[in-house]
């Protein structure tokens, strides 16, 4: 690919009759954006509780790990596929969430389980020495120490959600990927580049957006974290 | 009445006549479907050993092999396949070229993890004893890194064996060829007998790879019962 591609991309997509309609960017991006966050924040709603529960209490360990490289073996393709032969496929956008919540929520349940088992034992022992409960204990010291890992595993799941959102153009579902399906089915490579080139800043923005959340979130169990580290 | 023939009519999830009179097309999928990732896969494999290599020499090697192998990681399996039809037409290298692009991304890691998990003294140890950085890799390097790098390769084959339905796209999909069309008629057996069979495909590769690494590194065993 030269810059005869990109440039062809970049004109495609700075043609205004691109971006408007059913089949145009806007309309697209809505989609996409519609499907991958409501995917995101139900399979987190899911994942995380549970995964976080079971490395609390630091039972189910096999297979809260496993679980994701079970996830692995299941194309998102073929549950999509099968949402879309069964009455689900009169519900609007509910196939392609449901499968891509199917797909988010074991990676995540495993980093949750994982980064709450890898708070140091010591602190979590200290903690318990000083008479915390044990929800005490999970709200004061294992999430707040965990939270970096679990953060980072909310995000490489969200850009991984993006981008896997496009294969719902496969079976005929909206959001990004149709725009690259329409332009493979027209031999319209300029159109492919600059679908592709959408969902790639689509995941870009995303990932920015959860950095930037997650430090506004930050200073405070910074703060924490370095008084825990005085009294002990 | 229920008969035999009466599944196919009657479009059930569960059909056993679809999967004797499709016999033939299953196994047909199922073939390209195990040649088309066991191709990916060893491709994989003898890219990813070099550029792990390459990586290891230093920073300035090992910045930007793992942050591309990652960044390919991210492009859509769907735009993959697409951006490379200019390059391959409609063909099975199509898919096999995506699908080795993907597993850059565990391959290299795991090769990587494996050669960093030699302990220092026995390649110095071997280093006294006059071996070359030849031999070295062949013969001390490589057999202590199996355990991650098949590690590694287990990943790799299991998520290239669910990415493979993708090929469809074009064609080249194994099973995934027999998906897609099957979404368009709402053939429900179609569907399910495909994606079931795909989600063996990766359990069993699986089971056959812990078998190879087990055969392969048996010294793992006795450490890990002896600790």
């Amino acid at each position: 690919m030269g810059t005869g591609v990109l440039g062809g991309a970049w004109d495609w997509l700075g043609d205004g009759a691109n971006w408007a309609g059913e089949n145009g960017v806007w309309n697209r991006l809505a989609e996409h954006v519609y499907v991958s966050g409501l995917a995101l924040a139900l399979a987190c709603a899911v994942a995380l509780p549970v995964g976080l529960w079971l490395g609390h209490v630091g039972r189910g360990g096999a297979l809260a790990v496993n679980i994701s490289n079970a996830g692995r073996a299941v194309p998102v393709f073929a549950v999509l596929a099968l949402f879309m032969v069964s009455p689900l496929r009169n519900a609007g956008y509910t196939p392609t969430v449901v499968a891509l919540v199917l797909f988010a929520v074991p990676p995540l349940l495993t980093n949750a389980y994982v980064g709450l088992r890898e708070v140091d034992r010591s602190v979590v022992e200290a903690a318990r020495g000083m008479g915390m409960s044990g929800r005490q204990l999970f709200w004061k010291v294992e999430l707040p120490l965990a939270r970096g890992l679990v953060m980072t595993g909310v995000r490489s799941a969200a850009v991984q959600v993006v981008a896997t959102a496009t294969i719902a153009a496969m079976v005929g579902q909206g959001g990004l990927g149709r725009i690259i399906t329409a332009g493979f089915n027209t031999y319209n490579t300029p159109q492919v580049v600059a679908g592709a080139l959408l969902v790639a800043l689509l995941a870009l923005l995303v990932e920015g957006v959860l950095v930037a959340a997650d430090r506004l979130v930050a200073p405070s169990s910074r703060h924490r974290r370095t008084l825990r580290t005085e009294h002990s | 009445m229920a008969g035999r023939d009466s599944c196919l009519v009657a479009n059930d999830w569960l059909c056993w006549e679809y999967v004797t009179s499709r016999s033939q097309e299953l196994t047909e999928a199922t073939v390209q479907h195990v040649w088309i990732t066991a191709a990916s896969v060893l491709i994989g494999l003898l890219v990813s050993v070099p550029l792990a290599l390459l990586a290891r020499r230093g920073r300035h090697w090992a910045a930007p092999v793992l942050g591309l192998t990652t960044l390919l990681y991210t492009v859509p399996s769907l735009a993959m396949f697409s951006l490379l039809l200019p390059l391959f037409g409609l063909s099975a290298s199509l898919v096999v070229t995506g699908l080795v692009l993907y597993s850059l991304t565990i391959l290299v890691r795991g090769v990587l993890a494996g050669l960093d998990g030699v302990p220092r003294e026995v390649k110095e140890a071997a280093r006294g004893m006059g071996y070359g950085p030849v031999r070295m890799l062949w013969q001390v390097e490589l057999p202590l890194a199996l355990p991650a790098l098949l590690a590694g390769v287990r990943i790799a084959t299991v998520s290239t064996v669910a990415l493979t339905t993708v090929g469809a796209i074009v064609g080249k999909g194994g099973l995934g060829n027999l998906i897609a069309p099957a979404v368009t008629s709402s053939f429900k057996a179609q569907v399910l007998t495909a994606s079931v069979l795909c989600v063996l495909l990766a359990l069993v590769a699986d089971l056959l790879l812990l078998g190879v690494q087990r055969l392969l590194t048996p010294w793992t065993r006795t450490a890990a019962k002896g600790a």
